[in-house]
């Protein structure tokens, strides 16, 4: 195990002698803090994969720790290995910024456990041994559905851990301005750490390990956000919507139909829905997608073999619901305490997309940015970020790696010879290495890409391939080997197709119109404007719609001369300061236009050679859950399998009795 | 170690058919149930906004009301579930798994 040492010796290399990129939510004095409190988080991490190295020994421990993980531990590995970046500082950031709507995401986070606890989890524990193919090997054609659940596997993984690298990348960018590459590689070195050397067992512990800090760290903020209020809801809430901050927030969302509401209306507003979310149907596709897709999500599937049995099985989906849903409930608090504290325009400031509210708001609480206090809880959530996507990262890595190794290349390719113990964890081992090395390339590569929809892509196609496909072989007699071929092809390639055709692609004619409306001014809106301007009757209506038409009709940079000019003539230091943001603000935006411009110049068309999208949908769901659904219904009506007929039986004998499921974990 | 057991007469065995019966009826509704609650938290913040708007406690309305309830039914169908599973359908099972070798063999 020197190598072990090596590695950490590496990773502590990698953080010593960092080339800092400018910026970062931590002040340069207290950067030895956030380096102190991840560097005890990494060693307590590899002191952990140390011992678990130890243990494992065969391909059964790397796979799935030999099955021999408690219902309790399952339950808190599920919940480290389900709270993702994403979830942690994205939707406490979407709640910080639009209220309701962030919140509404959360409820879908949990139900999804129903579909896992009512269907999946103790059938799949009765049936799979270390994937998610083996379960459709099984009753079907082992080498056909092997191959098509393996390549749905990895697809969906990877577009998992994309979003995962590139999202961990700019985080720790973000919070402690180290360069994007190096994070990306500390990610992925630290990730092979542990699944390299500690297989399930140490991806497990480091998985349990995040939660309890994620959990813990969550509840101590909330202590102090709802303290005041001598933990009350209506007090909490009536601070949150009379807060000058939040009502300033709503209006600016809100734009022009906010102009006939009160102060009080406004802050009313931010717990209403409507203010993110604006198409329903897209909503309610997109929470299918979360609600079906987590039963489909390989790495999900893949911890319920990690416990011995069906009732252990049932006892972690509990807890993880517990776990899970307990967290989501406080990021309300995490997230209306960031946007009473710090407030919407110093969030968006940092990061458009409000993922640094939560970090934001430990640093205020401890006592601000010039604090020790402050600097020291920012630098506690910055590690516990991180922690979460190695986390994250290490269980997606070690589905795929199964896949790789357990279902193509020792069932599909291997299937006629016999494949010794050793061979088979060499193969385990090797395909990590491919996929951990591949995963870092990937980060590299997409950088500065738009992979936000990725995690959506991923919860769609585990949805519309994955979870048909599971369920039909489980419940349905008539399933067989042609039903999940078709579901699996047909699922993926229309989750797949219809993303690409969505609004989430990138559209170079709509960029650069954008752009010249940041540039130029926004003519369309002037139009309307004066056509409205036509019909009002009142002189104070009239002077309000003309001061809109200037403001937008004046392009960014006429508008930052003027504000520059503003900035000379002010004194006061608070005006002079919220001047100066302003002016910083501007810049930033005609800097992104005039990029665009000339990132985008000449094109007409997006990768898919539309000019817009097809489709208004951004979570194409609705859509494709129903095909998957169909294709695998009728791929067996269509199809003979007299295996699969034979085998009903059996399967459903045992994914109800767990008869024989003792013998499978003991080989 | 499969060729042990008549995985047909155990399937046919009255014993199973009634877990089978049970199970599938409790666990279909409890799903449909839980997904139609849910698919009414988007419906209802998308079309019935005047009721989501209703203050019913301070500032705290209609709408938060039935996203936190969400929470408190997942945790409900969980307990309800786990309950009827450890104590009727696991024992139901573990007395075909006991019985599973005689199944068939007359």
């Amino acid at each position: 195990m020197k190598s072990i040492v090596k590695w950490t010796g590496l990773a502590a290399l990698l953080s010593s002698s960092l080339a800092f990129a400018d910026g970062g939510a931590v002040h340069p004095q207290f950067r030895w803090l956030t380096f102190a409190v991840f560097g005890a988080i990494i060693a307590l991490t590899m002191f952990v994969t140390y011992i678990a190295s130890k243990k494992v020994k065969s391909a059964s421990d790397f796979y799935t720790a030999g099955g021999g993980i408690s219902g309790l531990q399952n339950g808190w590995a599920i919940a480290g290995d389900y709270l993702s970046a994403a979830s942690f500082l994205g939707i406490a950031g979407l709640i910080s910024l639009y209220g309701y709507d962030g919140f509404m995401y959360s409820v879908g986070f949990l139900v999804a456990y129903i579909v896992v606890l009512l269907v999946i989890a103790e059938p799949c524990r009765n049936i799979g041994k270390y994937t998610l193919a083996d379960i459709l090997a099984y009753r079907n054609d082992p080498k056909k559905t092997r191959i098509v659940g393996a390549l749905s596997v990895i697809t969906v993984s990877t577009f998992y851990l994309t979003a995962q690298m590139v999202g961990g990348g700019l985080l720790v960018k973000t919070l402690i301005g180290i360069e994007y590459e190096v994070s990306v590689v500390a990610v992925g070195i630290l990730m092979l750490a542990y699944v390299l050397f500690g297989g399930m067992v140490a991806t497990t512990y480091v998985q349990i390990i995040k939660a309890i800090l994620l959990v813990t760290a969550s509840i101590v903020l909330v202590m102090l956000v709802w303290a005041p209020y001598g933990f009350s809801i209506p007090d909490f809430l009536t601070s949150v919507v009379g807060d000058p901050k939040v009502q300033g927030q709503v209006a600016k969302v809100l734009g022009d139909s906010a102009d006939n509401m009160t102060a009080a209306q406004l802050g009313q507003r931010f717990l209403e829905p409507g203010l993110y979310l604006k198409d329903p149907l897209d909503q309610i596709s997109l929470g299918l997608a979360l609600v079906f897709g987590t039963a489909g999500l390989p790495h999900i599937l893949m911890r319920f073999f990690t416990v011995p049995t069906a009732q252990a099985a049932r006892k972690s989906v509990i807890w993880a619901m517990g776990i899970i849903g307990g967290f989501y409930v406080l990021t309300i608090f995490l997230g209306m305490g960031a946007a009473t504290h710090v407030g919407a325009g110093e969030i968006t400031f940092v990061d458009k997309g409000g993922n640094m509210a939560a970090p934001m708001l430990a640093q205020y609480l401890g006592g601000g940015a010039d604090s020790m206090l402050g600097n020291f809880m920012l630098a506690v959530v910055a590690a516990v970020a991180f922690a979460t996507i190695v986390a994250v990262v290490a269980g997606l890595v070690l589905a795929s790696a199964s896949a790789m190794a357990h279902d193509l290349y020792v069932g599909v390719i291997r299937r006629h010879t016999t494949v010794t113990p050793d061979e088979q964890m060499k193969a385990a081992r090797v395909a990590t290495v491919i996929v951990g090395a591949l995963a870092i390339v990937i980060g590299i590569a997409a950088k500065g890409q738009n992979v936000a929809h990725l995690v959506g892509l991923a919860f769609c196609v585990a949805a519309s391939a994955n979870l048909p496909c599971i369920l039909l072989t489980l419940y349905w007699k008539k399933a067989n080997t042609g039903g999940v071929m078709a579901g699996m092809v047909i699922g993926t390639l229309a989750a797949i197709t219809l993303v690409l055709v969505s609004p989430n692609m990138t559209y170079p004619k709509l960029k650069l119109a954008d752009a010249h409306k940041v540039l130029d001014g926004d003519q369309k809106k002037v139009k309307e404007l004066q056509e409205k301007l036509a019909a009002a009757t009142t002189p104070e209506e009239q002077a309000k719609l003309q001061k809109k038409i200037a403001d937008a009709g004046e392009g960014a940079p006429s508008k930052l001369e003027k504000a520059k000019a503003k900035l000379e003539t002010l004194t006061d230091p608070a005006q002079k300061a919220a001047q100066e943001k302003k002016v910083i603000g501007l810049e930033k935006s005609i800097k992104a236009a005039q990029d665009d411009l000339k990132k985008f110049e000449g094109q007409k068309t997006s990768m898919m050679g539309l000019e817009e999208p097809l489709i208004k949908l951004k979570n194409p769901g609705i859509i494709s859950i129903p095909l998957g659904f169909l294709a695998v219904i009728l791929g067996s009506l269509f199809y003979r399998d007299e295996k699969a007929a034979a085998m009903w039986d059996e399967v459903y004998v045992r994914q109800n009795t767990g008869i024989g499921a003792a013998k499978a974990q003991a080989h | 170690m499969t060729t042990a057991y008549n995985w047909t007469a155990i399937q046919a065995d009255p014993r199973f058919q009634a877990l089978h019966a049970k199970k599938t009826r409790f666990l279909w509704t409890l799903l449909a149930f839980s997904v139609v609650y849910y698919v009414m938290l988007p419906i209802g913040a998308a079309y019935f906004q005047n009721i989501f708007k209703i203050q019913v406690w301070g500032p705290l309305n209609v709408g938060l009301v039935f996203a936190l309830s969400e929470f408190i039914v997942a945790w409900g169908v969980a307990i309800i579930y786990s309950r009827r599973a450890n104590n009727e359908f696991d024992v139901l099972a573990r007395e075909i798994v006991e019985q599973a070798h005689t199944m068939g063999s007359r």
